[in-house]
């Protein structure tokens, strides 16, 4: 039972000198996240979820303080494409079609053309975008896009996936959707999520772990650790756990906001 | 604005340029045409003078129609091995050109891939790069012809270097603007995916600059054109429309003048509107219309 830890921050601090002076988007941040975790960060805007989140990716260098993944520095997660990071945006090269946006981590890393063909129809199997590989982004839903470049992070055998409001675009009924495939996804991969969202039921449906933030300075006021169970159907939503599940965090936010 | 919008403006103002043109022809070239009334004693009624002034043989100032026939003359009834074959000079001036244009095109996106690439090349060329523009290049021009003729490069060559000269940099400023174009976003994305420098170039940076591509191709290919014209004239002898307009300036033969500057004027429409179509299939094809 005892798993090990996938990350582990300890007293981080970040702090981005700006023209007014420093910004303190993180403070004494500590967390640790078990393999297979499924986590999310909420908390009001400006409170440091993407600034974490691209810390642990090794796109933003923390001021100071510790942080491992998967053992080893960001860094060198990274080198060893340890993550795959899907942005808010989809992020999709308009020249190319499908199939070859998922390809293009996969060219980078030097992937067989046989692997790449491979890798490509599984994944968009996962996303259920069979079909659609010879279509262009544009020809595509924003919905069916946003699923492509999850299909992309997910081509390669990163065992982490990092995710900042993947689906904060989107309307809900399209999110509904896409949040049920992504569980059938983590269930089905084993992968480690982090998952960054402005929604308190989107957290709670998601997360074996939910991590809510609060700004100025950026830190963490609540871990709380879900036990709904692993199958969860929409209608998860309207049972008395789920309903306490998101008074917690909705206080969390709330004594955030009261100490401004 | 649409094909159709363009077409009245565009045909309105070509109509007041001619009619202004006639109207200079008749006011410049009269009093060459009195003098020649004068000396047979003759006086000239208003027709008699507009029709004299439109038909001299060595005019202060061709009438359009006298440059078009001169245009059709010297195109259709000369061998175009002729140096009497305007299609005999536009093909030196354009082989000049797209030497030119090939060189100067290279130069500007080598340069601009060493500046977004390093900072170091970024700082130190960029201001030799500028300055190489303030320099008038009428200036410049004898001083290249006589230096590679000294070194043994005559013909072709030189008169390309000039004109590479003036075409990098359209190049080299749209290419850095090019190719610094990919979102913070898009990088990001590729540091996630540690890719190296040239992959970014090659599948990021390079397609999204495409757009500035081919503006900066559009107005490297004008400059490309100047150049080889400019590169022309001391060049002496080679041919070339630079060549031709020179020496109608020289005997004051405006008919050259004038069917040389409208034979350059064509040939910069044909190159340009060729790399416009390119640009609009390719960007097309690659979704990258802004
Ligand atoms: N590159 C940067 N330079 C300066 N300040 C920054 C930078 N990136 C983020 N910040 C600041 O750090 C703080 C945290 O930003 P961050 O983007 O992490 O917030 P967030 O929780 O993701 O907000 P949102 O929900 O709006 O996406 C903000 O005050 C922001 O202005
Ligand atoms: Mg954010």
């Amino acid at each position: 039972m005892h798993q090990p830890n996938v990350i582990e921050a300890s007293n981080l601090h970040l702090s981005f000198e700006t023209n007014d002076g420093p910004v303190n988007a993180l403070s004494d941040v500590n967390l640790s996240i078990k393999k297979g975790d499924f986590v999310s960060f909420i908390g009001p805007s400006g409170c440091g979820k993407t600034t974490l989140l691209r810390v642990l990716a090794d796109l933003d260098e923390p001021t100071s303080g510790a942080v491992t993944v998967n053992g080893v520095s960001p860094r060198d997660a990274r080198l060893a494409r340890a993550y795959g990071y899907v942005f808010q945006a989809a992020g999709l090269y308009p020249w190319r079609n499908i199939s070859s946006n998922i390809k293009l981590p996969l060219e980078i890393m030097g992937y067989s053309k046989s692997e790449q063909k491979s890798r490509v129809s599984k994944v968009l199997e996962l996303v259920e975008l069979l079909g659609f590989e010879k279509k262009f982004p544009w020809q595509l839903s924003g919905g069916m896009q946003q699923r492509a470049s999850i299909a992309r992070a997910l081509a390669f055998d990163a065992d982490i996936l990092l995710m900042d409001e993947p689906f904060g675009a989107l309307d809900e009924i399209v999110r509904d959707h896409l949040n049920e495939q992504l569980l059938k996804l983590w269930k089905s991969t084993n992968k480690t999520i982090c998952f960054v969202t402005h929604s308190i039921p989107e957290a709670v449906y998601l997360s074996t772990k939910i991590v809510v933030m609060s700004p100025r300075p950026g830190r963490i006021i609540d871990v709380i650790e879900s036990d709904l169970p692993i199958d969860r159907p929409l209608e998860i939503r309207d049972t008395k756990k789920f309903i306490e599940l998101s008074q917690r965090v909705r206080e969390g936010l709330r004594s955030g906001h009261s100490d401004e | 604005m649409s094909e159709k919008s363009k077409f009245f403006p565009v045909i309105s103002v070509l109509t007041v340029i001619v009619i202004l043109w006639y109207g200079f022809s008749v006011v410049l070239n009269s009093p060459w045409a009195f003098d020649q009334a004068k000396r047979n004693t003759i006086s000239l009624s208003f027709p008699e003078l507009v029709s004299k002034t439109w038909s001299q043989k060595r005019p202060k100032l061709p009438t359009p129609h006298q440059v078009a026939s001169e245009m059709w003359n010297t195109t259709v009834h000369q061998k175009i091995t002729s140096k009497r074959s305007l299609v005999y000079h536009t093909w030196i001036t354009f082989s000049e050109t797209m030497f030119g244009f090939l060189l100067g095109t290279s130069l500007g996106i080598l340069l601009a891939i060493a500046i977004v690439h390093n900072r170091a090349t970024a700082i130190s060329v960029m201001p030799w790069i500028i300055t190489s523009q303030t320099i008038p290049i009428l200036a410049l021009a004898p001083m290249i012809i006589v230096a590679l003729g000294s070194a043994g490069f005559s013909g072709l060559l030189p008169i390309a270097i000039i004109s590479m000269y003036l075409s990098f940099f359209p190049v080299v400023v749209g290419m850095v603007k090019g190719l610094r174009s990919p979102e913070r976003l898009e990088l990001d994305q590729m540091k996630t995916w540690s890719a190296s420098g040239p992959q970014v170039l090659i599948k990021l940076r390079l397609p999204k600059s495409m757009p500035f591509f081919f503006t900066s191709l559009k107005l490297g290919m004008a400059a490309a054109l100047v150049g080889a014209i400019v590169g022309e004239l001391p060049s002496g002898g080679g041919g070339g429309l630079g060549f031709r307009m020179l020496s109608g300036s020289t005997f004051g033969n405006t008919l050259h003048i004038w069917s040389g500057l409208f034979s350059a004027a064509l040939l910069a429409a044909a190159l340009i509107t060729f790399i416009g179509i390119l640009q609009k299939v390719i960007l097309k094809k690659m979704a990258l219309e802004l």
